[in-house]
């Protein structure tokens, strides 16, 4: 199996989200991750989606997603087209002396510090998957307390954009 | 059912130009009205009560009022399915609603066009765990093309064409649109036509070109084709392209259960059923093809036994308006998406393109094998044993005398196998039945709608024993509102198709499959009083000296509706079969009798 990234332009409807995580579940699909929020147009959501599987059952589930009243476009975006991120809040335990090494290792990941306690910090991250994994690996030895994670998010390289395409005709 | 308040009176009629004021249930009877919508079938409570005011009043709507919800459903669906027109059912609330949800979910497994309006708790109730509050339109989700839910009366006209547009275009299927109680007391104005937007919903028609001629290519080479026809032909009102496609290749035809009377059982094209009790030529020549034309088809497993081994050295063309169906299960080499009767009519086009030069292709070897499977192996049964009437007999004579012109509408099971087998078709429509969902009680209720959707033909319901059971409650809706459908119970005293799989595949082991209805029992209920205590006219046959006469009378009875007790034998068996999870090359005509091969 491998990950594909779905980008669905959506009407902003009531049972919208229902409909579409209970046609994976319901057609056997793994939803990795979601991501949801207004897009460019009032009235249309775009859903990031990251779904394991194969080519013949995504186009399957590609179609059934299609066939949802609510949902206007769907694409599949290719990595080496897109610009890709994930945003993670991460709650790490310091003390005295591994918080001057923490501080170092997010500056070096480009992260920043946005809650300090005596005896924790909250580093924010943003970046592609494997940056941000990385950064977990490093900050993982000094007790991860606690950590909140947004859904991969997705939008293709260039000047191009989905709805435009979807409005033109 | 209780009512949690007084309805509020509808609105007077306002005065020209400036649009009228109407409570929200106006609305949705103006709206019905104004989309040609002419009977549809109910039962209220208290959520729905102010729609119901409003169509006390209705001279444009006939509203036939059911004893059990699931009875409105598959009345719509048989009102749908033998006349091409949408079915609309309505119900209250919370078990009103859920009441519905079987008669949803088997319309969308066979793509019925149906419309299902609910009421719903006042939307300032709404998730506080209500009075009859469930939450129908997330219920239905995966069982609807779409549902709505709708808490403002001016929402309530585009929602109600939106809700008939998406049910009766592309691929039909059924759509829910649940009103809140305040929603349909409170008034807006009414402006019809209403704008319908609906952005993420374009069904393709129009096929591509390339497409088309790829197939019809594939047409003029295969030596072995077979047309593979399902139940879309008949949605599309396709039957009259089909039949000139069919005869200018001069190729086979199978119809599926969906698609019995989409090409005549007459021409000598039609091989018949395909699938686990199809017959034995049309399962072979799929097995033998070089290329399957599949016509509004889907591939279903009761079709194909095990997928893999499903015409094995077939090409296949898809032809489907839903996308998601081409390629689910088999892989189509000549994908094509659109409406089947425009596909159908182009093929046919590209097919005389095609062979114009070369001339058409030679098929007179392959008709020889199919000729020789259907003198081999026609459609037959044996007498039972016990001496009792045979299912098959009496089933076949309802057809012989009743002619293709009537429409028959099945339960499921074993009655309704033998309804699809020995039953001639002759005509689109004239064949209703669960197929998709396997629905028990299906056909009492369905009748029903058939008749009332076209009143000028004879409509039988063949039931079970069982299935009668579930449903038979709309005999009484039928007697009060003077729909005289004839019901024929083959009444083999058993749920017989799951006792035929003890008898086949659990050592005979007939766990919990005896009604004890029938011969020798205690006769629990007895039909005859059944009936008779509906007003309806009760008539019991055991004998087969008696089956034609039972049938006359009930074809001449038109003043009520008409029962038919046909006390059968339990041991009959649906055959030809194809054990489940089995090629179909496994097919078996009779019990552990497989047809001969050739060369294998």
């Amino acid at each position: 199996m491998s990950h594909h990234v779905l980008s669905l332009l959506v009407e902003d409807k009531p049972g919208l989200l229902t409909r579409v995580a209970g046609l994976f579940a319901r057609r056997g699909f793994n939803i990795e991750s979601l991501a949801v929020g207004a897009s460019e147009i009032p009235g249309l959501s775009r859903i990031t989606v990251v779904v394991d599987v194969d080519e013949l059952p995504l186009e399957q589930v590609t179609k059934q997603l299609n066939k949802l009243i609510n949902v206007i476009k769907i694409v599949e975006l290719d990595p080496a087209q897109t610009v890709q991120r994930e945003h993670m809040l991460i709650k790490v335990r310091v003390d005295n002396t591994s918080r001057s090494q923490i501080l170092e290792a997010a500056t070096l990941f480009r992260a920043r510090i946005v809650d300090v306690a005596p005896d924790a910090l909250v580093i924010e991250v943003t970046g592609d998957t494997a940056k941000v994994q990385a950064l977990l690996r490093v900050l993982e030895p000094y007790g991860i307390k606690e950590i909140a994670q947004s859904g991969l998010l997705a939008i293709g390289r260039g000047g191009k954009s989905i709805t435009e395409r979807v409005f033109k005709n | 059912m209780p009512t949690e308040s007084s309805p509020v009176p509808a609105a007077g009629k306002s005065t020209a130009k400036t649009p009228e004021i109407l409570t929200g249930s106006g609305q949705i009877l103006r709206s019905l009205e104004a989309l040609g919508i002419t009977d549809v079938f109910g039962l209220p409570g208290g959520a729905i009560m102010p729609f119901y005011d409003e169509l006390m009043s209705s001279t444009g709507i006939r509203h036939i009022l059911v004893r059990h919800e699931q009875g409105a459903g598959h009345a719509a669906e048989g009102y749908a399915s033998s006349s091409g027109r949408i079915g609309v059912a309505i119900a209250t609330s919370g078990p009103g609603a859920t009441n519905l949800v079987t008669a949803i979910a088997d319309a969308y497994m066979d793509s019925v066009p149906l419309l299902a309006i609910t009421g719903q708790v006042f939307s300032t109730l709404m998730g506080t765990d209500a009075f009859q509050e469930v939450d129908i339109s997330g219920i239905t989700m995966p069982i609807t093309k779409h549902s709505f839910l709708v808490t403002r009366p001016e929402d309530v006209p585009a929602t109600i064409a939106a809700a008939v547009h998406i049910a009766t275009t592309g691929r039909p299927g059924p759509v829910l649109v649940d009103v809140t109680k305040d929603a349909q007391q409170n008034s807006a104005p009414f402006i019809w036509p209403p704008k319908v937007d609906l952005p993420g919903y374009r069904p393709v028609t129009k096929a591509h070109g390339k497409q088309i001629q790829a197939a019809a290519q594939l047409l003029a080479e295969a030596k072995r084709p077979v047309f593979y026809v399902g139940g879309g032909v008949i949605r599309a009102q396709a039957s009259a392209e089909l039949l000139e496609l069919a005869e200018s290749v001069g190729a086979p035809v199978v119809t599926t259960l969906m698609a019995r009377g989409a090409f005549p059982d007459s021409n000598p094209l039609n091989l018949g059923m395909p699938g686990m009790h199809g017959t034995v030529p049309a399962v072979l020549a799929i097995q033998e093809s070089d290329l399957l034309i599949s016509l509004g088809a889907r591939f279903d497993d009761r079709v194909t036994g095990k997928p893999s081994e499903f015409a094995p050295d077939a090409k296949v063309v898809h032809v489907d308006i839903d996308p998601a169906e081409i390629s689910k299960i088999r892989i189509a080499d000549v994908p094509i998406v659109g409406d089947a009767k425009d596909v159908i009519a182009d093929l046919t086009t590209a097919f005389a393109e095609a062979t114009a030069k070369s001339g058409k292709p030679d098929l007179s070897e392959w008709w020889t094998r199919l000729e020789q499977l259907r003198k081999l192996y026609p459609l037959g049964y044996d007498e039972p044993e016990d001496g009792l009437l045979s299912p098959q007999y009496v089933i076949e004579r309802i057809g012989q005398i009743t002619g293709p012109e009537a429409v028959y509408a099945a339960g499921v099971g074993q009655h309704q196998m033998w309804a699809a087998q020995f039953i001639k078709y002759e005509r689109p429509n004239s064949w209703l039945n669960s197929g998709g969902a396997g629905t028990m009680g299906y056909g009492v209720p369905a009748a029903m709608g058939a008749k009332v959707a076209e009143p000028d033909r004879i409509v039988w319901a063949i039931d079970g024993d069982g299935c009668f059971q579930m449903t038979n409650q709309e005999l009484a809706t039928c007697v009060i509102n003077n729909i005289p459908i004839k019901v024929a119970i083959i009444n083999n005293s058993s749920l017989g198709m799951v006792r035929q799989w003890q008898s086949l595949f659990y050592d005979g082991r007939h766990s919990f499959t005896d009604l004890n209805t029938g011969h020798g029992t205690a006769m629990v209920p007895d039909f005859v009083k059944l009936a008779d205590a509906y007003g309806a006219l009760g008539i019991r046959v055991t004998s087969k000296d008696e089956v034609d006469a039972a049938i006359e009378l009930a074809n001449a009875t038109n003043d009520r509706p008409v029962v038919i007790d046909f006390i059968v034998s339990r041991d009959s068996m649906v055959w030809p079969m194809v054990p489940q999870g089995v090629g179909n090359s496994s097919v078996q005509y009779a019990r552990d009798h497989a047809p001969e091969w050739e060369g294998e």
